[in-house]
């Protein structure tokens, strides 16, 4: 039974780390614009390049 | 809702009225040192190609130090390095892509909704991390009810479970605690005050029988009920969000300020809010009147189509009165701002809007209607519980209590506060999808109900332009000077013809004559377009019978151009559809009843009636309601917007009045009518979903509150039927995404 005293704050710790990042990314904004990230994926950046269209 | 509305019903001004640039450098916020900010709203962005293009541009400038588009929301937040002037280069580099740019404060569109809906993301997230814990926790300690675990390793999870889950109900527990307290302390009950009983008093009886070393807890039960309802809570926030974001946007479409001549001559900007009457206001060509007055200097044609369904133009001169909303079509004038008294148009109208709001107001929410029986059921149910075990059995008044809380737990209105969210999210999305925005969050339900649409003409049923009827008769070499004549004038007509041959140069003394056309002399030869008197014609073109126009060369007509205004490419379709579904439909127009009888044959519709004015539009969407029809109305003016908010539920196209737009429930864009079809069906589908979900909700409950009743329900049960229901009615919700054929036609 003792490798419950692992396994368990094992869990919490992992648990715990998901919420962290969850919280994170609710601070960050990464859920402002979900419409726009599935868009943004398509986009091509090259910063060095100007925009070819004009 | 109406104060919001209206100084100025300006349709289509989204281009037209060019945003002024004082205004925009006074909308730049001072960041930091030597910095500035700009929000600005994006019209027409649709795709990853649209982000790129914006926020390349814009970041291509040395100035810029940060372009972002916000696809959700159509918002760009753009901030330079330098002076607030630069706001106007920005909104110009915007434009010249192609896309409209309207500037915002961001403090005034309400951002507290955000911050609502980031708290609820952040309760859910808690609420989910301890429940997927405890739950870990509780299946070891139902594992071990049936193997061997001694009661201290119970004991000991039960303990761990407590200090997870305890913090994480105090934490995420929050919005419904708050709001059940509110309704308690009014006096009165809602959704929320049985499930904050059931979650506190779940947890305090769990945390009791842990101190006590007994078996049963329902600490999962407590936090994983709280994470469902916080997921259905966040989706009614989004939905009720996306609706007020499409509300926001119509009224920054609006004009802000009016050119005003001062005594000394000199003229200024002035808000719109500010103006008083008396006032001189300068109105030019193509922008639309921003108040009731009357014409001091100048004559021109007036276009009054958003405001009266009339589809011609009218020729108004010196002490003509204008109405706000209506455009300006070919000639500057000055206009002295009538009294803004009861007496004004727009009053009237507004007038009109705020009798028929009242008949809305009575309608209430299914959801709502539901919870108004069932938080009583529930907590009568409750109470018999606890009373009738504390009455008849000799377990004690804890066992009495536990089992109480077993039908609060399964009582839970999991299909109310989760699955009707859900439908509203996916319904909305389908919408969305298909051009349709939903402004207000019971519309669908409204929907579902309807039985008989009624139809504007002008700009609802038809385009709402004309468009050339006989271009096969038009001379070949009419077609350039036609073209270059008409690229002078703002006149529908004139745009007609260039649709009709293409957009040309407007000859350099080109001149136009109110309430006659546009004249020029090119190579020596003097061209005449406009009315048929004006180019010495003696009778309509072959085919007119619509609006027409003339061509005259030296005084001689030599093409006759005829001009009808267009229905929907697919009005005859959607409404005989309609028809086939046994909707009834209606015609009601402020138009002339010629034109009126035209189209209504046209399209097949045999109860329809012409020169109808907003309060008589009002008067028979109340006759039909007194004889128990549900109307839906769908119309584009000034003048049907009583009309829109006196209706069961409304439908306005994207090029409708703001006024109207904003009465509207549903707005919808593109050129076709089939978004009139696609809605009914959605509605009425997500209702079917909606009183299914319910369905099931009570048929789980009367099957599992007696047991619970009896004392049958462990936290075990408790757990699995609690969220297999959840996960039943979020399942047959999910069903809406599926297309239908019934949606088109």
């Amino acid at each position: 039974m003792n490798i419950i005293a692992i396994l368990i704050p094992v869990a919490l710790l992992l648990g715990a780390l998901g919420l962290a990042a969850f919280i994170w990314s609710i601070r960050t904004g990464q859920y402002d614009d979900l419409d726009g990230a599935a868009r943004r994926i398509l986009i091509d950046d090259d910063p060095a390049d100007p925009p070819a269209e004009q | 809702m109406v104060e919001v509305a209206l100084h100025t019903p300006t349709a289509g001004s989204k281009r037209g009225a060019p945003v002024l640039s004082s205004d925009l450098a006074l909308r730049a916020v001072p960041m930091g040192e030597d910095e500035h900010a700009l929000n600005l709203l994006v019209e027409g962005v649709h795709c990853a190609n649209c982000i790129a293009r914006i926020e390349r541009t814009l970041n291509a400038r040395d100035d810029v130090t940060e372009a972002r588009v916000n696809f959700s929301t159509r918002r760009l937040y753009v901030r330079w390095r330098g002076v607030a002037d630069v706001a106007r280069e920005i909104v110009d580099s915007v434009e010249a892509l192609g896309y409209g740019a309207i500037p915002f404060d961001p403090d005034i569109l309400a951002s507290q909704g955000s911050e609502e809906s980031t708290a609820l993301l952040r309760a859910m997230g808690v609420a989910g991390f301890a429940a997927a814990n405890v739950m870990l926790l509780s299946i070891s300690v139902w594992a071990g009810l049936w193997s061997d675990m001694d009661a201290t390793t119970r004991d000991f999870l039960h303990w761990l479970s407590a200090v997870i889950a305890l913090p994480a109900i105090a934490y995420s527990g929050r919005p419904f605690f708050r709001s059940a307290l509110a309704a308690l302390r009014g006096g009165h009950t809602n959704m929320d005050v049985p499930i904050s009983l059931a979650v506190i008093l779940a947890a305090a009886v769990s945390l009791v029988e842990t101190i006590g070393g007994g078996v049963h807890a329902y600490f999962d039960a407590s936090i994983t009920l709280l994470f469902f309802l916080l997921v259905g809570r966040y989706l009614d926030l989004r939905a009720r969000a996306e609706a007020r974001r499409s509300a926001e946007r119509l009224l920054l479409l609006r004009a802000t300020s009016a050119l005003v001549e001062t005594e000394d001559g000199s003229l200024s900007y002035i808000a719109v809010e500010d103006l008083s009457p008396d006032m001189v206001v300068r109105v030019a060509p193509g922008e639309r009147f921003p108040v009731d007055g009357k014409i001091m200097r100048g004559e021109t044609d007036i276009d009054a189509s958003l405001v009266t369904g009339e589809s011609e133009p009218q020729t108004a001169g010196q002490g003509i009165s204008v109405f706000a909303g209506t455009m300006n079509l070919n000639a500057p004038v000055a206009v002295r701002v009538g009294r803004t008294g009861e007496d004004t148009l727009l009053a009237e109208i507004v007038r009109l809007i705020e009798d028929a709001e009242q008949g809305r107001a009575r309608f209430v929410r299914f959801a709502d209607r539901v919870a108004r029986w069932y938080a009583p059921a529930v907590h009568i149910l409750a109470a018999a519980t606890f009373a009738g075990w504390v009455i008849f059995s000799v377990a004690g008044w804890q066992v009495a209590l536990l089992h109480a809380v077993a039908v609060l737990i399964i009582t839970c209105p999991c299909a109310l506060g989760l699955a009707v969210p859900v439908v509203q999210v996916v319904a909305s999305g389908r919408l969305l999808k298909r051009g349709i925005l939903l402004r207000s969050g019971d519309a669908l339900e409204r929907l579902a109900a309807i039985d008989t649409v009624v139809f504007d003409k002008t700009g609802t049923l038809t385009m709402g332009r004309p468009v050339l009827t006989n271009y096969d008769e038009i001379p070949d070499d009419c077609h350039a000077v036609a073209r270059d004549l008409a690229s002078a004038s703002l006149h529908p007509l004139s745009r007609a013809v260039q649709t009709a041959f293409g957009s040309g140069e407007p000859p350099a003394d080109a001149r136009e004559v109110a309430g006659c056309g546009v004249t020029a002399t090119i190579n020596g030869v003097t061209w005449r377009l406009g009315k048929r008197d004006w180019c010495g014609a003696a009778q309509r073109p072959a085919k007119g019978t619509g609006s027409e126009l003339w061509l005259s060369r030296d005084g001689k007509p030599v093409a006759g151009f005829a001009f009808d205004d267009d229905v929907r490419p697919d009005a005859a379709r959607t409404i005989d559809a309609l028809m086939a579904r046994g909707f009834r439909i209606e015609l009601l127009s402020g138009d002339r009843c010629e034109v009126v009888d035209r189209v209504g044959d046209a399209l097949g519709i045999t109860k329809r009636r012409g020169g109808v004015s907003p309060t008589d539009k009002v008067a028979r969407l109340r006759e039909l309601e007194a004889k128990g029809c549900c109307v839906l109305m769908v119309g584009d003016g000034l003048n049907d917007a009583p009309a829109l908010a006196a209706a069961h539920a409304s439908m306005s196209p994207a090029s409708a009045a703001d006024i109207s737009q904003i009465q509207a429930d549903l707005v919808f864009q593109g050129d076709r009518l089939e978004p009139v079809m696609t809605a009914l069906s959605v509605g009425a589908r997500a209702n079917r979903l909606t009183m299914q979900n319910v369905g099931l909700a009570i048929l789980y409950n009367a099957i599992a509150v007696p047991f619970a009743m009896a004392g049958f329900v462990t936290p075990l049960v408790a757990a699995v039927a609690m969220s297999s229901s959840s996960l039943l009615v979020t399942t047959n919700a999910l069903r809406l995404k599926r297309a239908d054929p019934s949606e088109t036609q």
